[in-house]
């Protein structure tokens, strides 16, 4: 992926299967935002493919969010002025088909539709924890509730693969602890996730596998000892060694997640790559 | 205990001054004189002001207010009625919930200004102040006295001149949580609260003078002001959120009985008129409060339906002047033919954003009007007649009912104009029934995703551009079938009105005015906006060339200090006043954490 002569993303090889933990990590403007841009079809790779599930994916976000990748946004990006639920029944969009006219002649279909959309939305703000608040305005939501609601409208297109971007940012540790839990879940449910973030420690908690972004080229990919052991990422990134080892309750838990997911074959791979003269 | 006093917060750390007036005076007299002001403002009404009848309204009578008069009459009425409350006189409570000065004081200024209006024109039309009687005189200084009473009441004032001025203005932060009323008394209140409007709107509408009509707006203003102030719109809010079918079952109640108060047909014109562009503006409010989609040529689908209607009316100027469709078969050609042309126009520029898309939508308007010119056999195919259009396109009938003939209804007379009216009442409950199903739907919440956040909204599997364009299609195909009526309401159609800027409505810039003004994303917003923007030229021609300049300044002044229209979405007021949370419950969450930011992907 080019942007005029700057070159953000190149060659990034990349597989996440089903019900496996992801991270991508690596220095601000390494290129990971943009990559997940690249992935979801909000810009067109300048080359490259993507494909999911055995199937090249076309760049439009829409036709990516149908085949069952969703995303939440590193800057939040939720519908400020519309209510907690109505955001998330915006994600349930790909997954129901009432048109304009049923919504205008208001049949028992359309009504149906719409109450079982509800339904399924208000199980998802079960599920995160803020269905007390579904008739606020999203705008009104804390900061750390506001980046639940933007994982529940994401999970309301059932995807088969979740990708968030810094899910913690700007949380506080009790939060990120909870938000820990929240993919835990997320990935007990089936749904393989690639999280971008750069707090060290959430993401070797959590990832079973970790990619290192730098300067727009995959460094190392490999499991926490890998990447943490590894002396380029140390050099380009962490600076000095990372302390906090996971516990060993973690790493039992990952490794028997681990075990645990080899149902459906996820697959997404994108290869970007330059070859042409930068002007 | 007294309403007023409860006023006075409770701050008692705050370094301001205690709570007085600007006007130093016990409160006593404070209320005295506001009550007095406003009896003696309405008792001026009955004197005669000026000595000659060539003012209009004729002020010259002793005894029997006219014109100008009884809106000041009305005003003084107002004031006393809310001193009364302030008084704490049972049964009056009501109008003082949150027992502020705020509507004492705009209700006091509304009666100020109408009377001051009022005495000045007198004053410049006749030529000097030797034209005002006594009785004028009397009616300034007594409108003066409820406004320094006003002043005088105990307020919470700073350092700041412009702080403490709007101390008397604003709304109160917290107004105190309604009774539970009894649905039947909901009912009635909305039907009486109906029943005001339309005596109000009817009046408005059969002003006969310029002066009349700009004092009748000072006054709806400063009141509506004061009861906004008083927070009595937000309590009949609440009440209508629990009524809402049975409101707009009253709205059309209304509606229909409005040519039922007309004696004269040029009134029901007036009214078919606002009614067309309202629909028409309501049309738009889908592509442009719903979508955020800015359309700047929409007249040009007005303009489609009006054109198709004519050609197949049986007009003996139309191209087709053999061909005659029943109405019913017409309205659905032309709001047919407008869905295809707005399909045509859309598909291509909908891929734009934003300021793009409003000018290719600028350009694309102006093309209907000039290729609609030139197809006139000369210059293209002869299709529309060129600039001479379309003429004598015959009247409605409707099962042997003529809509161009009057009619007597109950002992009421309908005139040409009435029944076209009726017709428009039905075509528009269509378009608002249309608009209320579309925006609560699947797609109708993707319109508004689109248009809070368009890459998260494709993020969220919307397909941007289909969703577009159905909001560009359906708004084209309201417009259309309002475009018909007109058609024949107009008896002929020309290319000239159907322009992007123009001092008489409707086109495109009145459009997109009606829905700002009025309030974007809302039903009531948009028809009311349409009211006031066809009146004001209509009553204020001695404006003429300089009615735009004054829209202008309108227009500006509005979105200063009420951006989110006149009729405000719940949305729209929570967006532009972020620490107004009136929809929020009780249990809301304030945080000093950043707001959702737009920025970056
Ligand atoms: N739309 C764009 N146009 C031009 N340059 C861009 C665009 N988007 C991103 N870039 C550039 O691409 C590079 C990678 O940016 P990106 O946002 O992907 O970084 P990141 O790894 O997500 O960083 P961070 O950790 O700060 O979020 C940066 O140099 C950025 O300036
Ligand atoms: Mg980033």
């Amino acid at each position: 992926m080019r942007f005029g002569g700057l070159t953000a993303v190149r060659s990034v090889d990349f597989t996440v299967n089903a019900g496996e933990i992801v991270g991508l990590i690596g220095p601000n403007g390494a290129g990971k935002t943009t990559f997940f841009n690249c992935l979801t079809g909000l810009y067109i790779p300048t080359e490259g493919t993507v494909s999911y599930k055995g199937t090249v994916l076309p760049p439009k976000p829409h036709l990516v969010t149908k085949a069952g990748i969703a995303r939440t946004f590193q800057n939040i990006r939720l519908f400020a002025n519309m209510t907690v639920l109505e955001n998330v029944l915006v994600g349930r969009h790909t997954r129901t088909k009432e048109g304009l006219w049923s919504a205008l002649l208001r049949g028992p279909g359309f009504k149906k539709a719409e109450k079982a959309s509800e339904e399924r939305a208000m199980e998802l703000l079960e599920f995160i924890g803020l269905a007390h608040k579904r008739d606020h305005l999203a705008r009104n939501l804390p900061y750390g509730e506001q980046r639940k609601l933007e994982i529940a409208r994401a999970l309301a297109s059932d995807p088969g693969l979740l990708l968030l971007d810094e899910p913690t940012a700007g949380m506080n540790p009790q939060e990120t602890r909870a938000t820990e839990d929240l993919v835990f879940a997320i990935r007990d449910k089936g749904i393989a996730v690639l999280l971008i973030e750069h707090d060290m420690r959430f993401v070797f908690n959590l990832c079973d596998r970790v990619a290192v972004l730098v300067q727009g080229e995959k460094l190392v990919e490999g499991t926490s000892e890998v990447v943490q052991a590894d002396e380029r990422v140390i050099a380009a990134y962490l600076g000095e060694p990372f302390e906090g080892e996971p516990g060993e309750a973690e790493a039992a838990e990952v490794a028997a997640a681990e075990a645990g997911s080899t149902n459906a074959a996820a697959e997404e791979r994108s290869t970007t790559s330059t070859k042409g003269e930068s002007q | 205990m007294t309403e007023i006093e409860k006023t006075t917060p409770d701050t008692p750390a705050a370094p301001t001054p205690a709570a007085r007036g600007l006007i130093a005076l016990p409160l006593a007299a404070a209320r005295a004189l506001l009550l007095a002001g406003g009896i003696a403002t309405a008792a001026s009404a009955f004197l005669a002001w000026t000595w000659t009848d060539e003012f209009p309204g004729d002020l010259t009578i002793t005894g029997y207010p006219g014109g100008l008069q009884w809106l000041t009459f009305i005003a003084g009425a107002l004031t006393a009625l809310f001193a009364l409350s302030s008084y704490g006189i049972r049964g009056l409570g009501w109008l003082l919930p949150a027992g502020n000065n705020a509507p004492l004081a705009l209700t006091a200024l509304g009666g100020f200004a109408t009377t001051w209006f009022t005495v000045i024109a007198i004053c410049t039309e006749l030529g000097g102040v030797v034209n005002l009687e006594p009785g004028g005189w009397i009616a300034a200084i007594a409108s003066l006295l409820p406004v320094l009473g006003a002043l005088a009441l105990p307020e919470q004032l700073g350092e700041d001149t412009k702080e403490n001025l709007k101390a008397y203005v604003a709304k109160p932060d917290r107004i105190p949580a309604p009774k539970a009323l009894a649905p039947w008394v909901e009912r009635a209140i909305i039907t009486i609260v109906t029943a005001i409007g339309l005596a109000v709107f009817t009046y408005g509408i059969d002003t006969e003078y310029g002066e009349l009509f700009i004092g009748y707006l000072i006054l709806i203003a400063f009141s509506l002001w004061a009861l906004h102030t008083a927070g009595l719109m937000d309590r009949f809010s609440r009440i209508v959120a629990h009524n809402r079918s049975f409101t707009l079952a009253m709205g059309f109640v209304a509606a229909i009985a409005f040519p039922f108060t007309q004696t004269d047909d040029h009134y029901a014109n007036i009214g078919v008129n606002i009614l067309i562009f309202g629909t028409v503006a309501l049309g738009l409010n889908i592509v442009v409060g719903l979508a955020g989609l800015l359309d700047l040529g929409y007249v040009a689908f007005l303009g489609v339906g009006a054109y198709t209607a004519a050609l197949v009316s049986g007009s003996e100027f139309s191209r087709f002047s053999g061909v005659q469709f029943p109405f019913w078969a017409s309205a659905l050609t032309g709001a047919a033919a407008s869905l295809l042309f707005g399909v045509l126009i859309g598909a291509p520029t909908l891929r734009l954003r934003g300021d793009y898309l409003a000018i290719v939508t600028l350009g694309f308007g102006e093309i209907f009007r000039i290729a609609v010119n030139n197809m006139d056999g000369d210059s293209g195919p002869d299709i529309t007649n060129g600039p001479n259009g379309i003429p004598s396109i015959p009247d409605l009938s409707f099962f042997g009912f003529n809509l161009g003939e009057s009619h007597d209804i109950g002992g009421f007379t309908l005139g040409r104009f009435a029944n076209y009216y009726l017709l428009m009442v039905l075509i528009m409950a269509i378009v608002v029934l249309v608009y209320t199903r579309a925006a609560d739907s699947r797609i109708g919440r993707s319109w508004i995703a689109i248009r809070e956040d368009e890459t998260a909204a494709t993020a969220m599997g919307i397909n941007g551009f289909r969703v577009k364009l159905v909001a560009f299609a359906l708004g084209a195909a309201l417009a259309g079938l309002a475009g018909t009526v007109s058609a024949h309401v107009t008896y002929s159609v020309v290319p000239t009105p159907y322009q992007f800027a123009g001092s008489t409505p409707p086109n495109s810039a009145f459009l997109l005015a009606a829905v700002v003004l009025g309030g974007m994303g809302t039903v009531a917003g948009p028809l009311l906006g349409a009211a006031l923007l066809y009146l004001l030229p209509e009553k204020l021609n001695f404006l003429q060339d300089k009615s735009l300049l004054a829209f202008g300044i309108a227009l500006v002044l509005l979105m200063r200090f009420r951006p989110e229209g006149i009729i405000a979405n719940r949305r729209r007021q929570l967006e532009f006043h972020e620490t107004g949370q009136l929809d929020v419950p009780e249990q809301a969450t304030l945080t000093d954490e950043p707001a959702v930011t737009k920025a970056g992907a």
